[in-house]
């Protein structure tokens, strides 16, 4: 059977559409435009002088092998951020869904971090591990360890995936809940009539049947850690100590904003730009074929 | 009863304000001030408001320095530019190369006709904002300068004479071994490590931290703090660190709140953080010069400002010009000044501020505010010690913290560090040169 609306105006259909093409336009083709464009050029800060330079800012970042670093933190910060968050998430929803009495309060507390801003959730586990003030850096002195994320970079970057990842388990905690209630209670009962232990339903049944909300959540979660954890990186490491929490975006930020090098910033936009796209696709070619609708 | 009567008064005054302001001219001010520094800027604003009804000052806080300039850049590309633009110190060469977005002071004072005297200013305060022919661009607003403070009761304890020779970092270094054996856990920490340990070092020790006049002599300039001299003294903290000697708080100013709550016994750090050390301080503390080798030949010559100047924005009309030319010389007027200076720890920035502060008893009654006036002026500056002007800055100092970092943490020695900074470095600086032509 083939569902199929027949609009008998020819326009209407695209009259429809047009405000999320308008948005979309505006707000994202036309600086995306905007970038391509002004990452050919070295301008002066304040607009009053460009030099068109080809592939030239391009040709500088790639040959800047501190550049070529900032993508290897990349992927490892998303890819912790992403496990990190996502398992978590999971963990926590097969335990919700089994919880049968004060469920809803449950819920309540494990969707509230997503309320928070990433600045102000940087702020908060700055507080905690701060090396002279933080009270987590006071028990782990305590107990023996010196905690001290200014200056040592795998500390620094396990910090800011902890708290970028924190934020982002309530997002997936609540869509691995859904998928996970959507799932039919027969299968599962079924199995457990024919001795299936816990794990193993979970295995061969529920994350299975779960796949398509993990596929989505991997998509969600990877640009997440791409972009949006902006904020932890700049309340909390600024990108230090070096530059081992430096990752590509805040680099855009620390260039164009702080820097001033407008066209540097361009290109860096313009790579990430075709990195997260290239991503996207590799997502929906390899890893969609795995998964049951 | 008070505050009700306040309250009114308050609603009254601003009413009129309002009032007055459709017939003054208005003038903007965006700035990076905020808590205390905010509260004085406003009283600074106010006092102008009140004392004539020509102009009315209109200050806005646009965040910290580097979002500020941010502001103003992005205002100017849209044509809303304030008429004056609170820059720090390291944004002073982007806003030189911008010749078309900003106005000098001296023209402007040269223009609306204004009494200005350059010469009142300190000289090595003065030095960082004006060109090599001696015009001044931009007015300085708010200078310090580093400084060595000490936790008098931390030598004490360590069985160390608190009055002890700190002058040179040899002495410096023997008494963080004696304080290192007594136990302490934070000899020495420092904020603004590039500023202090290798920007003011190399003033201190008139040894260049780059090319061409440290950069005031054309923007063809390349970093040169690669040399003997700095990387001596960050090899030696970088022993010091690896010792446990000196505790690294981090890029910013860090450090502070651990010297002020008694962890450190000696801190490096601007003299603007007076304020707050003697406002929470529960120990005997003392201020000192920022110290300096022995074996350097030329130390000690003059540290070098930090802090920010009021850049005057172009495409605005001559009668708001007169207004912004006004207010510039009432900030620099030695009663603004000294007060300034008294309550901030900031420099004053006339050599008649200094005298009128000297005049009413303040360096007798506060022991040690009067070392940073006296690090700048004791001698003429140098061409290593005028001061820096180099395009890119802000992101050099992050390119020097994370260098400095790697020194810190053992990962590399000085010399690797510091030529890997300068490398990079003179790569953001030839960027700088071409679009600034």
């Amino acid at each position: 059977m083939q569902k199929r609306a027949v609009f008998r105006n020819r326009w209407l259909p695209y009259l429809l559409v047009a405000p999320q093409l308008l948005v979309t336009l505006v707000f994202f083709f036309w600086p995306a435009g905007q970038a391509i464009w002004q990452s050919l050029y070295l301008p002066d800060p304040f607009g009053l002088s460009e030099e068109f330079v080809g592939l030239e800012n391009f040709r500088f970042l790639l040959g800047d092998p501190y550049y070529l670093a900032s993508f290897q933190t990349t992927a490892v910060f998303s890819i912790l951020v992403t496990v990190l968050s996502m398992g978590v998430a999971l963990y926590l929803a097969v335990l919700a869904d089994r919880v049968i009495k004060g469920s809803g309060i449950y819920r309540t507390l494990l969707v509230w971090p997503y309320a928070v801003a990433p600045a102000v959730a940087g702020v908060l586990w700055l507080f905690m591990f701060n090396p002279s003030l933080g009270v987590i850096t006071y028990w782990m002195k305590v107990m023996g360890y010196d905690w001290n994320h200014v200056l040592d970079g795998g500390e620094a970057m396990t910090l800011v995936v902890m708290a970028s990842a924190w934020k982002q388990v309530s997002y997936n905690f609540l869509f691995f809940l859904a998928g996970l209630q959507s799932i039919p209670k027969s299968v599962i009962e079924a199995a457990a009539i024919d001795g299936a232990s816990f794990a193993r339903r979970f295995w061969t049944i529920v994350f299975p049947l779960l796949s398509p909300t993990t596929f989505f959540l991997l998509v969600v979660n990877v640009v997440y850690a791409f972009f949006e954890t902006f904020a932890v990186i700049h309340t909390i490491t600024g990108g230090g100590p070096r530059q081992d929490t430096m990752i590509l975006v805040y680099k855009v930020f620390a260039d164009g904003f702080v820097g001033q090098d407008l066209g540097s910033s361009a290109a860096q936009s313009v790579i990430l730009l075709f990195l997260v796209g290239i991503l996207t696709v590799i997502q929906f070619r390899f890893i969609e074929r795995r998964v049951h609708y | 009863m008070t505050i009700r009567k306040t309250l009114i008064a308050a609603t009254t005054i601003t009413g009129l304000l309002t009032g007055a302001a459709h017939a003054a001219t208005e003038i903007e001010w965006w700035h990076a001030f905020t808590g205390r520094l905010g509260d004085l800027l406003a009283e600074q604003i106010q006092t102008f408001n009140d004392s004539q009804d020509e102009y009315v000052i209109k200050g806005s806080h646009k965040g910290n320095y580097s979002e500020t300039l941010n502001a103003g850049i992005a205002a100017f590309r849209a044509k809303e530019q304030p008429h004056m633009l609170m820059v720090f110190e390291v944004g002073t060469a982007t806003m030189m190369a911008a010749k078309g977005a900003i106005v000098p002071v001296y023209e402007l004072m040269d223009d609306t006709g204004k009494d200005f005297d350059p010469d009142a200013f300190m000289g090595a305060v003065k030095g960082y904002y004006t060109t090599t022919d001696g015009k001044m661009l931009s007015l300085p607003y708010n200078s310090s300068t580093p400084v060595l403070y000490v936790n008098k009761d931390a030598l004490s304890d360590a069985g160390l004479n608190p009055d002890m020779d700190l002058s040179t970092w040899e002495n410096v270094g023997a008494a963080l071994d004696a304080l290192k054996e007594s136990g302490h856990e934070c000899p020495l920490t420092t904020a603004w490590q590039s500023w202090i340990h290798l920007e003011n070092f190399g003033a201190w020790h008139d040894t260049p931290f780059a090319t061409k006049d440290n950069g005031f002599a054309g923007t063809d300039t390349e970093l040169a703090f690669n040399g003997p001299m700095h990387v001596k003294h960050i090899q030696t903290m970088g022993d010091w660190a690896k010792d446990g000697k000196f505790i690294y708080a981090g890029r910013r100013n860090e450090g502070g709140a651990r010297f002020r709550a008694g962890e450190c016994a000696f801190f490096t750090e601007s003299s603007a953080g007076y304020a707050g050390v003697k406002k929470e301080a529960e120990f005997d503390f003392a201020i000192r010069p920022l110290p300096y080798y022995v074996t350097a030949p030329k130390a000690p010559q003059n540290t070098i400002i930090g802090g920010a100047s009021l850049w005057v924005m172009a495409g605005h009309k001559d009668e708001e010009y007169a207004g912004v030319a006004e207010f510039l010389n009432f900030l620099s007027s030695s009663e603004i000044q000294a007060k300034w200076h008294q309550d901030t720890g900031y420099l004053p920035i006339t050599n008649d501020a200094a005298a009128l502060t000297k005049e009413q008893g303040f360096y007798d009654e506060n022991p040690g505010t009067e070392i940073a006036g006296m690090q700048m002026t004791t001698k003429a500056p140098t061409g290593n010690s005028k001061g820096l002007r180099l395009g890119s800055f802000d992101q050099i100092r992050g390119i020097i913290d994370e260098e400095l970092e790697a020194v810190w943490s053992g990962d590399k020695d000085a010399q690797e560090a510091m030529d890997s900074a300068v490398k990079r470095g003179n790569a953001l600086l030839r960027r700088f040169e071409r679009s600034a032509k």
